[in-house]
């Protein structure tokens, strides 16, 4: 794992010192410091997706290649989402620099970098805007905070604006609502201008697009790598599943973060889907196309992240679903509850979700037409629909991490709460002040989850691990649960890094562990294969 | 230097004011003029501002959720923190404006041997709070110069903000809140580290001149009495739009004039407007039922997409090997 290559965790924590310099802001020029960035986008990715600019270069050398008239088309960029954004254009103009936001982002908290407190995050880019659009900038210059746009101030928007993950913590704190992530999304769109993307999040952009998912999972490696997580099921379980790919008539869709068909811990997770819709009957199907919940256009446009999730409605559409379920995953719920329906609806081709199981009608989603499978789950356990032993995950002590996107964009804090007080004995809330709508980013968000950047991901992820220390030393915790595909990735390094004796799990995994299938044979391992304690020797 | 210069700047306004005054005798232009430029400026900029903010639409519904949201039945949602209606909106936005919602959240971040604790921090709340109100009461106060007969409410925030009835003329309250809350203002700005650290030179300025004005205010209170009875009449002028200078009024009248037309001139091009922007914020303003009712983004259009053919076409005969369906065979 790349995090054994960084700086230890004690000397990370030391050198972090929260007064800043005494050299101000503005002749202070971003210093790239290793581990601290992503590599930048490769040319055929951008290709992939008619994006300017494209060429490989790198954010190390001197020369980014930068078209003749880059100012220009900044200028013009800035001015156009002026227009477009009333949060963009209200943001630029009533911050009181109050710094109420200042100790609020993980970034600043984890590496001490003045530039990293979301005021002066915005101020990078406000300066700007204070320059060529507003009167006192244009005359006063520095006395207003304003300042010319010149190459060091366009590289410290790459290097600072990647080190932001859209988490809105600061946003919750700020008496006007200003939402630093509303700034970073503009101001990546408009270095995308620019082709000033990074590798990390192209090649997933591209892979999408043209492949459906992130990974670039295609139709057969998709079918096989579910089928793989059946032969598991089938050895924990004894009972075979058989799920349906792209099948036209089927009631509902299912639409998952890739990430979950992947790698373990989400792997996991995936299975709990599995063994759950089995368990139920349900009549669904997985489609190949529509096979990304996530959208890591996001990271970089408003029009890629449309481009994007296109496929979800138009496959409903083609397979004549009537209503869709997602999976567990942060910032494809944000987008979905925030902006999908406003993107590619009305989706009056589609029915008001119903639960066929317990006739609950899902009235919040009558819009949109789709509902987060933990609320799908939480309904069955309410109605009493589904059999459970939860003492079949009475080894973990779990603690919930609750994701920013889900949690600052969408208010999903007792939805999952509920479903794990269902299906395991021991749960420990982390202190007050780091979860639910004051929840901390993992660190690795918006497409910041690359190795190269590792050292900047475990600054970010510091006080997260805090607060998953604390219940440690306190309650013996040993699970971090979530619902998130990029925290079951980004968290499993940072646990390792700073508490390795946690381990990290999606909550349909835990669901699946305690659900009582119908002609299962007697559990004895988990679904990670693992033994379950207690129950070995009764084979 | 970035609180040196605005600091030198209102005291230029001072001695400008004082100058005009008592040596140039330009009391028509400062009691007159200047304040009809101001309101003016004002009003046009303000407006203009507000305008130009609602000119840009809001394409999506985009609350920053500080609660629950609704979804089933049996699961309590926060009707303010999450609000999914109009009047939950409503609630939210007033408790935002009056009470400042969101930085009562206030935490303090420190590192406690190698360990992160949060305190809770409410001085700026507080501070935050007693300035602005402080600062309505006055406003309130001074209707009386502008209005024949002092209407009733005006006596029971004056009754009210006198209540500890000491000094005399009896000493206000919120004269003391509001010189203390700007003091405690400035002193968070060049003491705290971090705060300093992002302060421009126009996070200082409105800072002394509001204390120019307030104090300019009680020396003219409580020590230097001022003509009461010409003021008003200066005032009555004002707003009957029949502008009379009366004698007699002390030049610090003129130094207190002249800041306030000052920092209403200056409100507009300014982060005061902070006042009209509250109200618009989209992460605020807005309710979190964005999959019951679909939110319209105006500029909206269509873009390029992947469609499932292109992508059949691409995968076909992958699709055929393993028994996924196609559509084309
Ligand atoms: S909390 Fe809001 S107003 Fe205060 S500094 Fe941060 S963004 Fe500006
Ligand atoms: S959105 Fe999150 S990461 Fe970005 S500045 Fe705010 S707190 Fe920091």
């Amino acid at each position: 794992m790349a995090t054994s290559k960084i700086i230890k965790p004690n000397e990370l924590v030391v050198s972090i010192d929260y007064k800043p310099p005494m050299k101000w802001w503005m002749d202070t020029p971003a210093e790239f410091k290793p581990g601290m960035y992503c590599w930048g986008a490769k040319k055929k990715n951008l290709d992939a997706v008619n994006f300017p600019n494209a060429r490989d270069w790198s954010p190390k050398e001197e020369d980014w290649k930068l078209p003749e008239n880059w100012q220009e088309i900044l200028i013009e960029g800035l001015k156009d989402k002026l227009g477009k954004y009333r949060s963009f254009r209200l943001f630029m103009d009533i911050c009181v620099r109050c710094g109420a936001c200042a100790d609020k982002c993980h970034f600043f908290i984890g590496s001490g970098d003045p530039k990293n407190m979301p005021v002066l995050r915005t101020e990078l880019m406000r300066s700007i805007y204070k320059r060529y659009f507003t009167n006192s900038g244009k005359a006063l210059g520095r006395l207003a905070g304003a300042r010319d746009l010149t190459l060091d101030v366009l590289k410290e928007w790459w290097y600072y604006f990647y080190q932001c993950t859209e988490c809105r913590r600061c946003s919750v704190f700020c008496p006007y609502g200003i939402d630093t992530a509303e700034i970073t999304l503009m101001a990546r769109e408009l270095i995308n201008l620019l082709g000033l993307n990074t590798d990390w999040i192209s090649g997933p952009v591209a892979n999408c697009y043209l492949k459906g998912n992130h990974l670039g999972l295609e139709p057969h490696t998709i079918k096989s790598s579910i089928e793989f997580f059946l032969d598991d099921i089938e050895t924990i379980t004894g009972i075979k599943i058989e799920p349906t790919f792209n099948r036209k008539g089927a009631e509902i869709l299912f639409i998952a973060p890739s990430g979950d068909l992947f790698a373990d811990p989400g792997t996991y997770t995936a299975m709990g889907y599995l063994m759950l819709f089995h368990e139920l009957g349900l009549d669904y199907t997985w489609s190949t196309y529509a096979s990304e919940g996530g959208n890591f256009g996001f990271f970089t446009s408003n029009e890629m992240a449309k481009r994007l999730h296109y496929k979800v409605y138009a496959e409903a559409k083609r397979l004549g679903v009537k209503w869709i379920i997602g999976g567990e995953c942060g910032h494809m719920w944000r987008l979905w509850h925030q902006y999908l329906d406003t993107w590619h609806g009305p989706a009056d081709f589609l029915e008001v979700p119903v639960s066929p199981i317990t006739g609950t009608r899902f009235e919040h989603a009558k819009s949109s037409k789709f509902i987060h499978i933990v609320e799908f789950t939480a309904d069955l356990i309410k109605n009493g629909k589904l059999k459970l032993d939860p003492t079949r995950n009475d080894h973990l002590k779990v603690t919930w991490h609750d994701s920013c996107n889900t949690s600052r964009g969408m208010g999903f804090l007792e939805e999952p709460r509920y479903v794990l007080k269902g299906v395991c004995n021991n749960f420990y809330e982390m202190p007050e002040n780091t979860i639910r709508e004051k929840t901390f980013c993992c660190g690795s968000g918006t497409g910041l989850n690359a190795s190269e950047n590792m050292e900047l991901r475990m600054r970010g992820g510091l006080p997260r691990a805090n607060a998953v220390k604390y219940v440690r030393d306190k309650y013996g915790v040993n699970m971090l649960g979530n619902i998130c595909a990029i925290d079951r990735a980004t968290l499993k390094a940072l646990v390792e890094y700073y508490t390795p004796d946690v381990s990290v799990a999606g909550l349909h995994e835990l669901v699946g562990n305690a659900l009582i299938m119908k002609g299962e044979k007697e559990r004895t391992i988990d679904l990670r294969l693992e033994p379950l304690p207690g129950k070995e020797g009764k084979e | 230097m970035r609180a040196v210069i605005p600091f030198i700047a209102v005291l230029v306004l001072v001695l400008l004011a004082f100058i005009g005054v008592e040596v140039g005798k330009l009391n028509f232009l400062f009691a007159v003029v200047i304040p009809y430029v101001a309101i003016s400026v004002f009003t046009i900029g303000f407006i203009s501002r507000v305008v130009k903010w609602g000119k840009s639409p809001v394409p999506f519904r985009i609350p920053t959720t500080c609660g629950q949201q609704k979804s089933l039945p049996w699961i309590k949602d926060s009707k303010i923190e999450n609000p999914s209606s109009t009047f939950g909106v409503i609630v939210r936005m007033a408790l935002e404006v009056l009470l400042f919602r969101s930085l009562f959240r206030n935490l303090k971040t420190e590192m406690k041997s190698g360990k992160i604790v949060y305190g809770s921090e409410k001085y700026l709340w507080l501070a935050g709070l007693a300035f602005h109100w402080s600062f309505l009461f006055v406003l309130i106060r001074h209707y009386r110069f502008f209005i024949g007969k002092v209407p009733a409410f005006i006596g029971l925030v004056e009754g009210l903000d006198s209540f500890l009835q000491v000094g005399v003329p009896l000493l206000y309250i919120t004269d003391v809140a509001i010189l203390a809350a700007v003091t405690y203002l400035f002193i968070r700005r060049v003491y705290l580290p971090q705060v300093r650290y992002i302060s421009l030179p126009a996070d200082y300025f409105p800072l002394f001149l509001i204390f120019g004005i307030a104090a300019s205010g009680v020396l003219m209170r409580y020590f230097y009495k001022t003509h009461i009875v010409a003021v008003k009449e200066l005032a009555m002028s004002l707003v009957s739009f029949a502008p009379k200078v009366p004698e007699g009024i002390g030049v610090i009248f003129y130094i207190h004039l002249f800041l306030v037309s000052t920092l209403i001139a200056y409100f507009p091009f300014s982060k005061l407007m902070h006042m009209g922007g509250v109200f618009m914020s989209p992460t605020r303003n807005l309710t979190g039922n964005s999959r019951e009712k679909r939110h319209i983004n105006p500029w909206d259009y269509p873009v390029k997409v992947h469609t499932y053919e292109e992508y059949e076409n691409d995968f076909r005969d992958k699709m055929k090997s393993v028994g996924i369906p196609v559509e084309k065979e």
